[in-house]
């Protein structure tokens, strides 16, 4: 059954001077954006980043066509994402061969693909062509198989889709455990034993240290130790583990290894409704959720086509707002507890998110989980007592507290000496490797995605983006600082011109299908850019969901920025990233 | 305000036990309920409502919890708040075997119980049960801190009826500790070798 | 001259410091001895508007929870005919995001045809997450999310596989933890029963 499939051009203008400089190379894709032939493809990206200037590659990914289907014969696709400061955007599709997928790697061209293509890599089996070091990231080496290939099953396989029908009508509890053979959620491969195996996974993770180690070329036998800063350790991060190149306490090379949280968001997220993705959003950046809905909430709204009310798009944006606030005060807080200042900051920013998720656990249900965007609204209106509360802590509390927390920390003279002039990102290592949000700002570029490509009704406030030069650490927390102030001029707005309506378009549907296509929705999250590529074969659950997190992106600068430092300086430089290690890891 | 008296859940019998409580019992028991130690191990969404719950609105230093140790040898409990992942798993298992006895477990959280909403994820250990032995689980995703604080609550009133005799330290058999698992084409749990080799054959 | 940062820190930690005994005074020569948390103090110190402590002992004391708090579902009874509301309809079977309600539709055991209730109904806690969708789709106002939030457990085994028994709450628990969802409710159902009637 054919769905009818729209077709959004290219910029006409920019496939014609691809076709005049390029001949034959380039191609519209069926739904969005340009398909590149592979042996063109770093030519036309060093052309695409040098002369029309889209220095910013945003997202890549996978998508697995096990086909053939009346829409797509069988192949794998490598999809880009570029972006143009001054405004524009393009898609790029590279078709691989579905039993043997090799697609150049665009690491030269933009060092932001790094990890994605790492990460591409691990998924789906697609090997990118000279890439310096194609290993695998969320997974370890020597795991079976290349998990979000849509013929590979987990242990746990129940059905491809949700609702599973073993639920209802004749839905007698079975455990999940009792469907294995094993008992656990564990499969082997068939001629897989483990007597007489060894354990290999760590050695892929180690050896690139020592061979920088020995590469150290010194006459004189100096001694250059890796060491671990393992998954568990006290600076306020959950599992995210680091591997350390030292020479004596000065990092040579610094490498972070991820996935010990990585929970398959992605996979699931096939598996799961439209609608079901929601709450599984929430978990994602788990400090923020109210703004992981708003990305999702945003992405399936474009393929939907639905349009928002405004008293909803007004509490989309109080809430987002609020979220920031509340996001940037941790953040602060944590970096507090990372240098040293054992708790003391710490609690003075909990305490000013407590109340926030006061308000939260008021309207949506939940402190943390809020799961309180639906497509077309939100799900429920404002108690009463919510204006009330939230007008006190945005007009009185806040900005006081937060002028009281900037005169603690940002004229302390151990603050300082700990944190100008050190992990210094440039701008255009800024933005060759990807980095948004505070991170980029705080280099001198002002890019803000609620400023450059508009979502909801942030045009209609009036604000300011919050850039800063230096790229330090002093400047990050001076950008967070006053995006905090920003957040609150927007929310002073916003509480005060709150209009009164409906907060859905439409009824609410618990199963919804989205019309065929593809999308790539991002929003201006805390910590970056929230990016969701999605496609949708026409049925009530997603093909492929693919997150673009700001965390895992900017992760990718943190061996840039922590080389020559001192250990001592690794939590500090981490904590001025500002990642939440269920976003990096999905 | 309303004061009622938290609900605690039973204590099942044989976790009763049968034993004579000494006086000295009573006062090794009483001392330890004032000074619990976490580990500090946050794994995933829950460790933020750990932190929470050690936060200036629900005081963990009331109960004598303010230590938060680093190091596993110090550390008295392991709130095992976060989806546990198999890549994170053979970390886990060595956190555990280096805590010094007496030790406990809470498994927080519906990831920590179960593998939660995460339970059919390919990278997810359905249950840190599976690894390590649990003492007090605490469902919801996450739990509030005062279902935290239920839990540690419930921790110590399992402690009225253990007897220092009983306590795995004073026992004249030396503790191997549980098998580190290892990462393999799977996580593999070197108990499970017998049944990993039998599926082979089938 | 070099330190004067660090000494404004300290003022903000000192400031702090000195704040939190002024509060309790003031709260003291209000309220009283022994309570901190009196029923005309929570509001205030629990708020924005909140200067000193900000500790909630639990067990001790409790905070109010909000109505639309969500913890895990229940089951409602209604009195007039003293089973659940449940028709067995499924959907939040279908709509539960980590698929973690199972439900037996019953079924005549003359005629074989389904019946219009379910037979046996089972919320896994340890798989729920919480996200309330059940109870917002749930087109009979059968399921609800409940507020008690203390059920920590000793063993994994038989203990958060919740049956129909331990979810059964009776209509007037909802009344009382959801005033306003229950005031809408009973106004819709009136407004039903009229139209009804018509």
């Amino acid at each position: 059954m054919a769905e009818e499939i729209q077709i959004s051009p290219p910029t006409a203008e920019l496939l014609s001077i691809l076709e005049e400089r390029f001949p034959g190379a380039a191609q519209p894709a069926e739904c969005e954006g340009v398909v590149i032939a592979p042996d063109r493809l770093v030519e036309i990206a060093t052309f695409l980043r040098d002369e029309p200037g889209y220095v910013y590659l945003s997202c890549v990914t996978g998508v697995d066509y096990p086909g053939p289907t009346a829409r797509f014969p069988a192949r794998f696709e490598a999809v880009h994402h570029l972006f143009r400061f001054q405004g524009g955007s393009l898609t790029l599709h590279v078709h691989a061969d579905r039993d043997d997928p090799v697609v150049p790697s665009l690491v030269s061209v933009w060092p932001s693909a790094n990890v994605q293509e790492r990460e591409a890599w691990d998924m789906m089996g697609i090997r990118f062509e000279a890439h310096p070091d194609l290993r695998r990231i969320l997974l370890w080496e020597g795991f079976a198989g290349h998990p979000l290939r849509k013929d590979w099953q987990e242990p746990y396989y129940e059905a491809d889709h949700k609702p599973f029908p073993s639920r209802y009508p004749m839905g007698r509890p079975v455990p999940a455990e009792e469907r294995t053979l094993l008992g656990r959620n564990l499969q082997y491969p068939p001629d897989w034993s483990p007597a007489g195996w060894k354990l290999q996974a760590e050695v892929p993770v180690y050896a690139p240290m020592d061979e920088r180690a020995a590469e150290g070329g010194r006459p004189m036998h100096t001694d250059q130790v890796v060491i671990n800063v393992g998954p568990q350790h006290l600076s306020a991060h959950s599992a995210l583990g680091i591997v350390a190149c030292l020479d004596g306490e000065t990092i040579q090379r610094l490498e972070p290894v991820l996935g010990y949280l990585h929970r398959s968001h992605e996979k699931i997220g096939e598996r799961n409704t439209w609608l079901a993705n929601m709450p599984f959003t929430d978990r994602l950046d788990y400090m923020c959720s109210m703004s992981n809905n708003f990305g999702y909430a945003v992405a399936v709204e474009k393929l939907l086509g639905v349009e928002v009310p405004e008293r909803a798009e007004y509490i989309r944006v109080i809430m987002a707002e609020l979220t920031r606030v509340m996001n940037h005060l941790i953040s602060i807080g944590f970096f507090t507890n990372d240098i040293g200042v054992y708790l003391t900051a710490m609690l003075y920013a909990l305490e000013e998110r407590e109340l926030i998720i006061d308000l939260f656990e008021m309207a949506s249900g939940s402190r943390m989980m809020c799961n309180y965007f639906r497509f077309g609204g939100v799900a429920r209106d404002l108690p009463e007592g919510f204006l009330p509360l939230a007008k006190e802590l945005v007009y009185e509390r806040l900005p006081r507290r937060v002028d009281e927390l900037e005169r603690f920390l940002m004229d302390n003279e151990v603050f300082r000496a700990r944190s100008i002039g050190v992990g210094v990102l440039p701008a255009d290592v800024a933005v060759a490797y990807g980095c948004t949000g505070p991170l980029l700002r705080a280099s001198g570029v002002p890019y803000d995605i609620r400023r450059a490509e508009p979502y909801s009704i942030y045009d209609e406030f009036d604000w300011d983006v919050a850039v800063r030069d230096g790229g330090d650490i002093y400047a990050r927390f001076a950008v967070r600082f006053e995006e905090i102030r920003q957040s609150l001029r927007i929310l002073r707005q916003a509480l005060e011109r709150l209009p009164d309506g409906p907060i859905q378009a439409g009824k609410k549907q618990p199963i919804v299908k989205v019309p065929a296509g593809e999308v790539y929705g991002r929003v201006e999250s805390p910590k970056g850019e929230l990016g969701f590529y999605l496609v949708s074969d026409g049925g009530p659950n997603p093909y492929r969901y693919h997150i673009r997190t700001p965390s895992f992106v900017n992760l990718g600068v943190i061996g840039e920025l922590c080389r020559g430092h001192l250990v001592a300086d690794v939590a500090p430089i981490l904590a001025s990233i500002d990642i939440a290690v269920g976003e990096v890891d999905r | 305000m309303p004061t009622q008296k938290p609900r605690l859940p039973e204590l099942p019998p044989e976790l009763q036990g049968t034993v004579h409580i000494m006086p000295w019992d009573r006062l090794y028991n009483w001392s330890r309920k004032r000074s619990l130690w976490p580990l500090f191990s946050g794994l995933g969404c829950c460790a933020i409502e750990t932190i929470c719950a050690a936060a200036a609105r629900f005081d963990q230093a009331r109960f004598g919890m303010d230590v938060v140790c680093p190091a596993p040898r110090q550390a008295d409990l392991m709130i095992v708040s976060g989806t546990v992942t198999k890549k994170m798993a053979p970390q886990v298992v060595r956190l555990y075997n280096q805590m010094a006895e007496p030790k406990y477990v809470i498994a927080m959280g519906a990831c920590a119980i179960s593998g939660g909403p995460f339970k059919e994820g390919y990278n997810v250990v359905s249950g840190v049960d599976k690894l390590i032995p649990v003492d007090v689980y605490v469902p919801g995703c996450p739990p509030r801190p005062e279902a935290l604080y239920n839990a540690f609550l419930a921790l110590h009133a399992r402690w009225d009826r253990e007897t220092i005799r009983s306590l795995r330290w004073y026992q004249k058999d030396e503790d191997e500790g549980i098998p580190v698992p290892a990462l393999g084409p799977d996580l593999v749990d070197w108990r499970l070798t017998d049944k990993i080799a039998t599926l082979g054959e089938k | 001259m070099y330190g004067l940062g660090i000494l404004k820190s300290l003022s903000v930690t000192m400031g702090r410091f000195v704040m939190t005994y002024v509060d309790d005074l003031k709260w003291f020569l209000k309220g009283g001895f022994g309570k901190r948390y009196s029923p005309v103090a929570l509001p205030v110190r629990q708020s924005p508007k909140g200067r000193g402590v900000f500790t909630v002992q639990y067990p001790k004391e409790r905070l109010p929870l909000p109505e639309n708090y969500r913890v895990f579902p229940f089951q409602v009874i209604d009195p007039k005919t003293g089973e659940a509301r449940c028709t067995a309809c499924g959907i939040c079977a279908r709509v539960c995001p980590p698929q973690c309600i199972w439900i037996v539709r019953a079924t005549d055991p003359e005629t074989g045809k389904p019946k219009r209730e379910p037979a046996e109904f089972y919320v896994d806690v340890a798989i729920c997450m919480s996200c309330g969708f059940c109870a917002e789709f749930c087109p009979f106002d059968a399921i609800k999310m409940d507020h008690d939030y203390e059920v920590a457990a000793y063993k994994r085994d038989g203990e958060f596989l919740w049956n129909l028994e331990r979810l059964a709450k009776p209509l007037a628990y909802h009344a009382e933890i959801h005033p306003t969802d229950y005031m809408a409710e009973q106004t819709a159902r009136g407004r039903k029963a009229v139209r009804e009637k018509k």
